[in-house]
């Protein structure tokens, strides 16, 4: 029975969705109604903290990759690329270029793999109206088994640059324990081409899908690269002008502990609340897509930016089919390097990293001893830096929908956090390390 | 009447979800599964949950709050068998690294707000709170030995998982020892099998992250590190101490080390 407006006006509503479904990790939503106004909206993330930071403390910096690959399981490249990034930096080495070029291919096996996991099997059920991809089979069997199809290609890739699909074993500061046999490179080849038309027919599924109405006006922030794409490389920018080094980040966006969640959350100094991920990406450097891509994204009607988070899986399907134009490039033109590694001697310093993970920018610093022992660590991961801008949109969701039954105004909550694509693993580990010891 | 479907559930402690992703990383077998198995309660993939009881339920992560131990007490209550899969469900995983040194601190360190968060100074296996069934290491856990253990279970009979080291699986890979023939250090003779011997093949050393095989000898494996390559007893306490540092057998050699 649908609630009398007069009366729900006067009354205090509370919405609470307990255990998020189709979301990496333990979430619930909290919003209150007083009156008629949203005054309360939260996010809570409360998966136990893990805390990285902490363990970190002590270990030696060739340890990084491995351990903090162990934050995420969905996404350990990204982990593993930012960790070796400020790595390298706090030791002032560079890697060979064709080095660079595998770990960019090897990236891209994990956007694919992750954009086609949410795509799929997390995100689309919410516009087919199923309950997960698995049902969702039944009756498009097709676009499942070319999700999957998508999904394994990617695993490959990860597969075979890094020996499994999650946590893999081949990353180490300064380049690779070991190199890929050209003819295992040549073999992926045709399967990457498929792959592409599969990621094409993706962009054309999801732009017919019929989105919610919505419009973010937050600041949009991501790493902007000369002329990249961004992924391994890039200075973090923003849509209202931030345009700094990774070892300015720290500067701009301060992050503060909230009683109900168990992630930290990031905002910008004097700015407030901002969103990573693939909406920021596009808007900041569509023009670098590979042009197959950024003709899918016309095709698609996605205009230079995109600020409807329900679209953006249509975004998501692009960047996979940039993805593998990517991986098509790297493997047409790679050289194999002299060697698999350059040799790293550490040093006191600290190193900056930051890398695009499927979900947005991830930032890593270390400072370092002497002896190359890890003395501090922090990590800021796409979800708690969107943690904010997603309450904003749960607290407008629920304001413009309070006619609607309970029912579904709390599936109307559940899509907003699924579009976002959170990763509640890794927003929860990184609580603050306040250490008053050297 | 056709028989019901066996009803399969999922349920998450500290992790960082990679066990159960390994379940959707069976690209070629999951919608042939799902044919036979009910997928009754697996939030990361679906929205739909059916009450137990349950066949078989699947549990990842360790436990770290004192309202873990009340849910997976809850959990084995409506399952008919429990399968702990991973590092963080069998060992502890890579946060009990807690468990060790200065606890107190350790935790205060962390937190700037420490009165807002439940957590333990421990993080555990799910075997220190509630009987289990089996036990599936690694980190992350093999797809081919999750399907066989899954299919076992659904079966009645016992998982083909073998508890041998990772040297068995060099051997029968072909790969050479990277210990012996170029003095990497290799935690592969203490470590059981079922990642196919994946980091010499890859020209390093295995760190341990499947754990402790049956009956190791980790005594003489540090003292080959020590005697032969080179390796201090730190290094060996830290290469003990990863993904399965609260495993008895990796434990007790890191103790046996830092004692010198």
């Amino acid at each position: 029975m649908a609630e009398r407006p007069g009366r729900s006006d006067r009354r205090t509503r509370t919405i609470r969705i307990d255990g998020l479904a189709r979301v990496e990790g333990h979430g619930s939503v909290y919003v209150r109604v007083e009156g008629g106004q949203v005054v309360e909206a939260q996010l809570r993330l409360f998966e136990p903290p893990r805390l990285f930071e902490a363990l970190l403390r002590g270990r030696d910096f060739s340890e990084a990759p491995d351990i903090t690959a162990r934050i995420c399981g969905i996404c350990p490249v990204a982990y593993q690329m930012s960790a070796c990034r400020a790595m390298e930096d706090a030791c002032g080495v560079s890697v060979d270029e064709p080095v660079r070029e595998l770990r960019r291919l090897l990236y891209c096996g994990e956007w694919i793999e992750s954009h086609a996991l949410h795509i799929y099997m997390l995100h689309a059920p919410d516009f087919l109206g199923y309950e997960d991809g698995i049902a969702m089979a039944r009756e498009h069997p097709d676009a499942v088994r070319r999700g999957l199809d998508l999904k394994k290609l990617g695993n490959e890739i990860v597969t075979l640059l890094g020996g499994r699909e999650i946590h893999p074993v081949n990353v180490r500061v300064g380049g690779f324990f070991h190199l890929p046999a050209l003819d295992e490179l040549a073999a992926l080849r045709e399967r990457v081409l498929r792959a592409r038309d599969a990621a094409l027919d993706t962009v054309r599924w999801v732009a017919g899908f019929e989105a919610p109405e919505s419009e973010l006006e937050c600041e949009l922030v991501a790493l902007r690269h000369p002329d990249r794409y961004p992924m391994y490389e890039g200075r973090p920018a923003s849509t209202a002008g931030l345009d700094i080094e990774p070892s300015e980040f720290e500067a701009h966006v301060t992050e503060e502990q909230a009683d109900y969640t168990h992630a930290l959350q990031a905002h910008i100094e004097e700015r407030g609340a901002y969103l990573t991920g693939p909406l920021a990406r596009y808007a900041l450097n569509s023009e670098r897509l590979s042009p197959v891509a950024l003709e899918a994204a016309r095709d698609a009607r996605l205009g230079p930016a995109c600020r409807n988070p329900h679209r953006s899986i249509v975004v998501r399907a692009v960047e996979v089919v940039h993805a593998c134009e990517e991986a098509l490039r790297i493997l047409d033109s790679y050289e194999p390097p002299a060697r698999p590694a350059v040799s790293v001697e550490p040093r006191e310093a600290t190193g900056y990293g930051c890398t695009e993970a499927p979900r947005g920018l991830l930032y890593h610093r270390y400072d370092l001893d002497k002896d190359g022992a890890i003395r501090v660590a922090r990590i800021i991961p796409p979800t708690s830096q969107n943690q904010r801008v997603i309450e904003e949109d749960l607290r407008a969701t629920v304001q413009r929908s309070l006619a609607l039954p309970r029912p579904e105004l709390e599936h109307a909550c559940e899509r907003v956090v699924r579009s976002y694509d959170p990763c509640i693993s890794c927003a929860t580990h990184f609580l603050r390390l306040e250490i008053g010891e050297p | 009447m056709p028989r019901p479907m066996p009803k399969l559930a999922v349920w998450k402690f500290a992790s960082c979800d990679g066990c159960q992703l390994t379940l959707l990383d069976c690209e070629d077998e999951l919608l042939a599964l799902s044919d036979r198995v009910r997928l009754a309660h697996f939030p990361e993939a679906s929205s739909a949950v059916l009450r137990g009881p349950y066949d078989l339920s699947l549990v990842e992560g360790s436990i770290t709050s004192t309202e873990d131990v009340e849910k997976l007490k809850r959990i084995r209550r409506v399952s008919r068998h429990l399968v702990a899969i991973g590092a963080c469900a069998t060992a502890g995983g890579i946060q009990a690294l807690r468990n060790f040194g200065d606890r107190d601190s350790f935790v205060s360190a962390v937190y700037p707000r420490p009165e807002y968060i439940d957590t333990l100074a421990t993080s555990t296996a799910i075997s220190d709170h509630v009987p289990v069934d089996f036990e599936l290491r690694g980190c992350p856990i093999s797809k081919t030995q999750l399907l066989e253990v899954i299919g076992a279970f659904l079966a009645g009979r016992d998982p083909a998982v073998r508890p041998h080291s990772v040297c068995v699986e060099c051997k029968r890979r072909g790969t050479a020892c990277v210990m012996v023939a170029r003095g990497v250090p290799c935690l592969g003779p203490v470590t059981q099998a079922g990642c196919g011997a994946l980091c010499p093949a890859y020209d390093r050393g295995c760190y341990g992250c499947f754990g402790p095989k049956e009956t190791p000898n980790l005594p003489s494996l540090a003292g080959w590190w020590r005697e032969r390559l080179g390796a201090t007893p730190e290094e060996v306490v830290r290469a003990l101490r990863t993904y399965n540092a609260d495993a008895p057998a990796f434990r007790a050699q890191a103790e046996a080390e830092s004692d010198g």
